[in-house]
């Protein structure tokens, strides 16, 4: 018996002309997911892809793993791909679903017939499945209506299909269809969450990470690391710039007002972001912020940190309460990576009281004492470049 | 230059170590339980590096078993005398600042339903006798304390502790954690009536990966972790022969422990004095701690910031034992020390390798330190 897997694109299904297109990216994505785990054929018919092994090694619990984490698939299932006689059918069936038949009670079978030159027709398939299914397992009963679980066999082109559960799909769009935009990621557990639901949405990441060593440690970046590492298991590879940030905050600290230490750094990090944003052909900015959730997040204070990008800023969280970031964040592996203790950048020289209600103006007067374009231009001209594989 | 001052977290093996490590890796390779050459090379060797750790404790080999680290020590000795002792009191006499292998076991003692008592140390991080002579009485099963504090050094009336033990006829056990003063300070169980004893092998500058138990000859407590019946049946695995034959290695190249100690003593004082023309520096470790640590704050510099900032320097030293932002340094807190202080702290600790011109140079690195990283104007 050969197992096969089954996937299931859903939103692509909905598309126009771009259909093809798009799919074509996702099928390169899985390509390029699996490489590593042996020869298979991958085929494209209507909304299924096929991925077929032609390799006795193919792990395909690892497949199953990985497809799990591959946007643009809204479900996937594993298949036994059988000859085309009721008799392998038979043969096959009870054993390849008794794992996924053992907790339950009620099935049901559904066949499907595309070759109609099959011998039986699809309720005689049913019923021949089902009574060697019954036979098999007596503590199975059918239940046409409100089965636990449906078995379904589907007699295709060259060969018979029997399968069962459908595994829910990330979603999302592939990654690749919708351009590439640049995440600031400071550490923390929101950041690493909003570039994985922008990454959902098909666009491809970079990320941007300010290091203000001594006051921020090694430890720090690699934790930026790992955490984009775990991301990039979703979205793919991720170039990661890590740009030198001591010498601003230590000019902020020495220059401006301590109630607006934050926010002018956060218009740095803006500034500087967008800078290598638009060299490196990224169309918009994505941070981890939320309204309210720190002084610096404020609705006022958001508009004083968008007052300096000429570019999209997206916050996918900005609606979100903290403990649906972490629920999300737990889903995505991040939350204990994010929770290591280490000082980052936003967490250095913070002011007692913060503004919570800045004025603009104030921000830009408090920056005419220090020499931003020079500042930027350094910080940017010192960013290091690498970039982080998405590897399992 | 670099210079490491971070030697209570851990030492930097010494060369006989690593060779002895390495030779007996390559050719000791045989399990001392077995009964054919290899495993009775490795059964002398095992049974030389016992002799040799039971020598500076003026004990005898018998009462020494090899435990896979210094935290494996403590748990031993305190589940097991707690375990031995457990229908004769319910009373247990501890510190407020001992390390974590210690406190974390003493912790789920209490929610199993034992009393446990914590002494706390003045604002010096001292602990004295007399408190001990309070806590103790004849419902005391267990005493545990630690012979040298490992965050600031002070150093705990372990000499006295069993008279007082004796005075009040408390049937309790004596258990020292002695992982911090360890051939740093004369420590000689027996005269001190020490019924159990823990050491570490990579504090002395062995390998990573033995400890050990001293335990009186006559005093049998339960293991703790059960097995193959290895070390008398105190504490069962595999002994790690590479990392044991170290530890022996090590121990033979200590050299004299007093001499070694007046070295270190000078060094500490040159420290002392040169650190306290810094503005801002205030130092936490009591005058008469062991010389080997000393802990201090750079006002208004972040633990961490100091450390990240030194390293690029090329001294090693270390935040305290607790790195993390929020948790609070146990043994600082219990000092009184303010938040302010608690979270500048940071310990340089000192070992006999350590160089005169090494401490100036860590002196120049935490002089800029305070210079540049503080506000300007």
């Amino acid at each position: 018996m050969q197992e096969i897997i089954l996937i299931k694109n859903g939103e692509l299904a909905l598309k126009g002309l771009n259909r093809s297109t798009f799919e074509s990216v996702l099928v390169k994505n899985i390509k390029r997911r699996m490489q590593d785990l042996g020869s298979f054929v991958i085929s494209r018919s209507q909304s299924t892809i096929t991925i077929e092994p032609t390799d006795e090694g193919f792990d395909t619990d690892e497949a199953v793993e990985r497809l799990s984490k591959v946007f643009g698939i809204a479900a996937f299932q594993r298949a036994a791909a059988v000859e085309k006689d009721m008799d392998a059918i038979l043969a096959v069936a009870p054993a390849y679903l008794e794992a996924q038949l053992a907790d339950i009670s009620t099935f049901k079978v559904e066949a499907k017939r595309s070759d109609k030159k099959f011998p039986l027709t699809s309720p005689e398939i049913s019923r021949e499945v089902g009574g060697a299914l019954l036979g098999r397992f007596p503590h199975l009963t059918v239940d046409v209506h409100h089965p636990d679980r449906v078995v379904t066999v589907e007699i295709r082109e060259k060969k018979a299909y029997i399968r069962c559960d459908q595994i829910k799909g990330a979603g999302g769009m592939p990654v690749g269809t919708g351009g590439k935009a640049a995440l600031l990621i400071s550490g923390g557990i929101d950041s690493p969450v909003a570039g994985w639901m922008l990454a959902k949405r098909g666009i491809v990441l970079d990320a941007i990470h300010f290091a203000s060593p001594p006051f921020t440690s090694p430890q720090a970046e690699m934790k930026v690391h790992d955490l984009l590492s775990q991301v990039a298991k979703y979205s793919g590879d991720i170039g990661l710039y890590t740009v030198p940030f001591t010498e601003i905050q230590e000019q902020i600290r020495d220059n401006c007002p301590e109630e607006l230490f934050t926010l002018v750094m956060r218009r740095f990090m803006m500034r500087i972001s967008e800078r290598i944003a638009r060299r490196e052909d990224c169309a918009a900015l994505i941070t981890g912020e939320s309204v309210g959730q720190v002084a610096s997040q404020t609705m006022l204070a958001l508009g004083c940190t968008d007052a300096v990008v000429n570019m999209p800023v997206f916050r996918p969280l900005i609606g979100m309460d903290k403990d649906e970031i972490i629920i999300r964040s737990r889903q995505i592996d991040t939350f204990d990576i994010s929770i290591r203790p280490y000082e980052d950048c936003c967490t250095v020289f913070t002011p007692k009281h913060p503004r919570t209600r800045p004025k603009l103006e104030f921000l830009e007067q408090a920056e005419q004492a220090l020499d931003v374009e020079n500042l930027i231009q350094r910080a940017v001209d010192g960013a290091r470049f690498e970039i982080i594989r998405c590897t399992f | 230059m670099e210079c490491y001052l971070d030697n209570s977290a851990t030492t930097k093996p010494c060369k006989a170590a690593v060779a002895a490590a390495v030779e007996t890796a390559t050719d000791v390779f045989g399990n001392p339980s077995s009964l054919h050459r290899h495993g009775f090379r490795a059964l002398q060797l095992l049974e030389s590096a016992r002799a040799a750790v039971a020598k500076p404790l003026s004990a005898e080999s018998g009462e020494i078993y090899f435990t896979p680290s210094g935290t494996a020590a403590n748990n031993t000795a305190i589940f097991g005398a707690v375990q031995k002792n457990r229908r004769r009191g319910n009373k247990i006499v501890t510190t407020a600042y001992e390390h974590p292998s210690v406190e974390k076991c003493m912790a789920r003692l209490e929610s199993e339903g034992f009393t446990v008592e914590r002494l706390v140390p003045d604002s010096h991080g001292n602990i004295t006798a007399a408190q001990f002579a309070d806590a103790i009485d004849e419902n005391t099963i267990l005493v545990s304390l630690m012979a040298v504090n490992n965050e600031v050094g002070s150093i705990l009336p372990f000499e006295s502790v069993a008279a007082l033990i004796r005075r009040k006829k408390s049937p309790a056990l004596l258990h020292v954690d002695a992982v911090q003063g360890f051939l740093k300070l004369p420590i000689v169980p027996k005269k001190c009536g020490i019924d159990l004893l823990s050491v570490s092998a990579h504090k002395v500058h062995g390998l990573k990966g033995v400890g050990a138990l001293y335990m009186k000859k006559g005093v049998q407590i339960p293991p703790y972790i059960l097995g193959g019946g290895q070390e008398n049946g105190l504490c069962s695995g595999t002994q790690g022969m590479p990392a044991i034959a170290a530890f022996k290695a090590a121990v033979d190249a200590c050299g004299d422990v007093r001499k070694n100690l007046t070295h270190v003593s000078s060094l500490n004082a040159r420290l002392r004095e040169k650190l306290t023309a810094i503005a801002g520096v205030t130092v936490h470790s009591p005058e008469n701690a062991l010389p080997y640590i000393l802990n201090i704050s750079l006002e208004g510099i972040p633990s961490q910031v100091s450390v990240n900032y030194l390293s690029e320097a090329g001294v090693y030293a270390s935040a305290g034992s607790a790195c993390s932002k929020g948790h609070r340094s146990p043994v600082l807190t219990a000092m009184g020390l303010s938040p302010a202080q608690m979270d500048s702290a940071i310990r340089l600790s000192l070992s006999r390798e350590t160089t005169e011109e090494e401490i100036d140079y860590c002196v120049c690195a935490l002089e800029n330190a305070a210079a540049q990283l503080r506000k300007k104007g």
